[in-house]
């Protein structure tokens, strides 16, 4: 049984992290930060060609995560693959005791690095779920055969952006999701607790009942922050945090210590995901770290956090 | 209407390659509307070829070149000339159907086919609908997602809109920001509470054929 469904279900505070596949095929990286993970997180989700950037197919890091005992996400999108191909993907992941994976609409291509690829999106989030719930249920495949041996059963997830204008549109695509067989929703990234309580409120005012997990994302440094807040959507990091990073850019230049915004980026994820813990705000938190998993242990540590 | 752009002359130029004489069709519907194979465009392409050595034999302009009968009566003047090649300025459509009137004879195009779309002013046209032929224009406040969605998203948005504009082209809004206003205008907000059953696309391989005279 999904190790993460074992965790939500039974009530405990779940966290995940997120890793990227190579650009490439040495995947060395990826299994030194997934040694550090092990044991520290429930599951790690492993992208599907995140920003529409290629890179080694997702499934192949949840194989080898899987055969390092971390248990492993299966993100999927409907950007590469059409059903035939998500669902065989699905197929080839439970035969490998991959059994949570998280369904995504996915970046369109032209905003990514291969900009000549054809958009597929035969299925859209909602639609990946529908499909592996209607397997689940029916035991057939997408074209209504038989399934071998029967089908498998996924942990399903979906993702969420709680800071979106209009909301409601949001928290109806959510509550499609859920109605498609989202069991856990993991959001973008969260800098401002208000905004993330309004958006719990309207859920809850919605009738929607999941587990939700909150997106923490450790800033690096001042630009990195305004660099999202002008190309990520649904991210703004408030000025206020943008200016104390700058701050400790400066105080490193000062006394020539390196990495110090870093360090404070993981003390403002540290403490982030203790109060979300403290004021039961939700089920669990959702580490994406880009590029930076190796820190996600003592981030979790700072924050008085295990599984 | 179908939408339509010149292609580039050099293109259409390689195209005729070594013809000696060229005859040219136009359309009276979408593609003069389009400005790419109306009267005056065959003048222009007439004038390009000759200066560029080559005989225009013949001109015709079909009312529409996607009415295969009507096309057919404006093709005995096109073939009785005798044209090394036929260039047709009309939409995709237009230039197989004058192509089927034309056996021995080839013809090409000098337009690309773009979209079915709307004259929202003068010179401008915009993209309104990708024939996905399961029209769900009514549960969108008749605004199409599968267009107006660079992702042809059925579902609702995805998370890339950005102060409202699309993550692929920030110059175009989300659509499902518009059909959410459109739907709260007109106080139809309850649509997008409504399940959308998945039709798949096993009924839509194409090429099709459309008859009421019953079966092809």
């Amino acid at each position: 049984m999904s190790i993460l469904k074992e965790a939500l279900e039974a009530g405990k505070f779940g966290i995940t992290a997120e890793m990227a596949p190579p650009k490439g095929y040495d995947f060395t990286e990826q299994m030194e930060a997934a040694e550090l993970l092990r044991g520290k997180v429930h599951a790690v989700n492993v992208t599907d060609m995140q920003s529409a950037c290629l890179k080694a197919t997702g499934l192949g890091l949840c194989i080898k995560l899987k055969q390092a005992g971390v248990e492993p996400i299966l993100q999927m999108t409907g950007r590469d693959r059409n059903r035939m191909a998500l669902m065989g993907d699905a197929l080839a992941a439970a035969g490998f005791g991959i059994d949570t994976m998280l369904a995504l609409t996915g970046d369109h291509p032209v905003v990514g690095d291969c900009r000549d690829a054809k958009p597929v999106y035969d299925l859209d989030s909602v639609g990946i779920l529908n499909m592996l719930t209607k397997m689940e249920e029916t035991g057939l495949d997408c074209g209504g055969n038989e399934i071998a041996g029967g089908a498998p059963k996924f942990y399903k997830g979906a993702a969420v952006t709680p800071l979106y204008d209009p909301l409601f549109l949001q928290i109806n695509k959510l509550r499609q999701k859920v109605e498609a067989g989202a069991m856990y929703i993991q959001t973008q990234g969260i800098f401002d607790l208000d905004v993330f309580k309004r958006f719990l409120e309207m859920v809850d005012k919605a009738g929607i009942k999941t587990h939700i997990m909150a997106g923490i994302i450790p800033l690096k440094g001042a630009g990195g922050a305004k660099y999202m807040n002008e190309n990520v959507p649904g991210i703004a990091v408030p000025q206020d945090m943008i200016d104390k990073l700058a701050a400790a850019a400066a105080e490193g230049k000062e006394k020539g210590i390196k990495g110090l915004p870093a360090q404070l980026g993981m003390e403002m994820a540290s403490e982030m995901i203790a109060k979300i813990k403290d004021e039961k705000l939700c089920d669990g938190v959702h580490i994406m770290a880009i590029g930076a998993e190796k820190n996600v242990p003592t981030i979790l540590e700072k924050a008085g956090l295990s599984i | 209407m179908i939408i339509t752009q010149k292609k580039p002359v050099e293109e259409v130029m390689a195209l005729v390659g070594d013809a000696k004489t060229v005859a040219i069709v136009g359309c009276n519907s979408c593609a003069t509307a389009c400005q790419t194979g109306g009267e005056a465009q065959i003048k222009e392409l007439s004038a390009i070829l000759e200066q560029a050595g080559k005989k225009v034999v013949a001109t015709t302009i079909a009312d529409y070149c996607c009415m295969n009968l009507g096309v057919k009566a404006k093709m005995k003047a096109i073939n009785a000339a005798t044209p090394d090649c036929i260039i047709c300025m009309s939409c995709g459509d237009g230039v197989q159907c004058v192509a089927k009137n034309a056996p021995t004879t080839p013809v090409y195009p000098s337009n690309n086919t773009m979209y079915l779309g709307e004259a929202v002013r003068f010179g401008v046209w915009e993209e309104a609908c990708r024939f996905c032929g399961d029209c769900v224009l009514g549960q969108t406040g008749a605004i199409c997602p599968i267009t107006q969605c660079a992702k042809s998203l059925v579902n609702g948005p995805c998370g890339g809109q950005k102060n409202g504009k699309c993550e692929v082209n920030p110059e175009n809004p989300c659509a499902w920001i518009k059909i959410y206003e459109r739907l709260q205008a007109t106080n139809q907000l309850d649509k997008l509470m409504q399940k959308r059953e998945d039709k798949g696309h096993g009924d839509f391989a194409y090429p099709r054929t459309i008859s009421l005279r019953g079966k092809k």
